[in-house]
């Protein structure tokens, strides 16, 4: 109930306000990605692989896809009208790899490409896996109680 | 072929991106702070239990946006404590989200081989 009416709701409300040029272009995107997303996830399944394999082989294949599409150019392209649609799944942090790492080769493989390619992701990872670590302790003591 | 589940990744995937695009226009936080936010939501998120039914009902639409990589670290750290104490809380996470990382840097590092920047010098 809930979820038929409220993303039709905040696309209407979206269009009235001075926002909603780019929340709608941002959820149409995202959408968009997600939904490829769902469909390799079916197809992978239908090729009869394991869901633990398919649930790895989804986010890879995404990758994959902004990686090709950041060097083409295309990636930036999109983005600058998607904003967050193309940030926010799994293809913003692959393009917050590649675009740096593309950008800064010429400085080097090490400090250069090697070091840039975390600028991002860096703190994505060390966050997201310091997040791990409290939650994983948590859950651990958890089990004792 | 069940077309309720592609609708369901659109509109919950698309209002995840919604969501972010609020902050980005309505306040000064940087696409990095998103990123990270999103992530770490995701974990607590499903610390609470409230990711799983989310990932239930759309799939792809929250596994997909970076609040579903906070979720595969999460459960990747329940399962690792689960199997192997303490040391699980440590390993879980990153063993889980290893595809997706290693994938990131590998295509990342053949594309800067590859491509050519198109930044304006």
């Amino acid at each position: 109930m809930k979820q038929e009416t409220y993303p039709q709701y905040a696309a209407r409300k979206a269009k009235r306000s001075p926002l909603g040029k780019d929340c709608l272009l941002a959820f149409l995107v995202g959408g968009t990605i997600c939904t490829l997303g769902q469909g390799l996830f079916d197809l992978y399944g239908l090729a009869g692989m394991s869901e633990e394999n398919v649930s790895t082989l989804v986010p890879m294949t995404l990758v994959f896809l902004a990686a090709l599409t950041t060097g083409l150019g295309w990636f930036g392209q999109l983005a600058k009208h998607a904003g967050a649609g193309t940030l926010v799944p799994i293809t913003g942090f692959a393009n917050a790899v590649v675009a740096p790492a593309i950008d800064n080769k010429a400085e080097g493989l090490v400090l250069g490409l090697g070091a840039q390619a975390f600028v991002i992701a860096g703190p994505v990872i060390l966050y997201g896996t310091l997040a791990s670590v409290i939650y994983g302790l948590v859950y651990y003591c958890l089990r004792w109680l | 072929m069940d077309l309720s589940k592609y609708l369901l990744a659109f509109l919950v995937g698309g209002m995840l991106c919604v969501i972010a695009q609020i902050f980005i226009d309505r306040t000064s936080v940087t696409p990095a702070r998103i990123l990270v936010t999103y992530v770490t939501s995701g974990v607590f998120l499903t610390g609470l239990g409230l990711y799983e039914p989310l990932k239930e009902l759309a799939g792809a639409g929250a596994t997909v946006p970076l609040t579903g990589f906070g979720y595969s670290l999460a459960k990747g750290v329940e399962k690792a404590v689960d199997e192997r104490g303490v040391i699980g809380a440590f390993t879980g996470g990153l063993t889980a989200t290893a595809g997706g990382i290693a994938a990131a840097l590998c295509f990342g590092f053949l594309a800067a081989l590859l491509f050519r920047s198109r930044q304006k010098p």
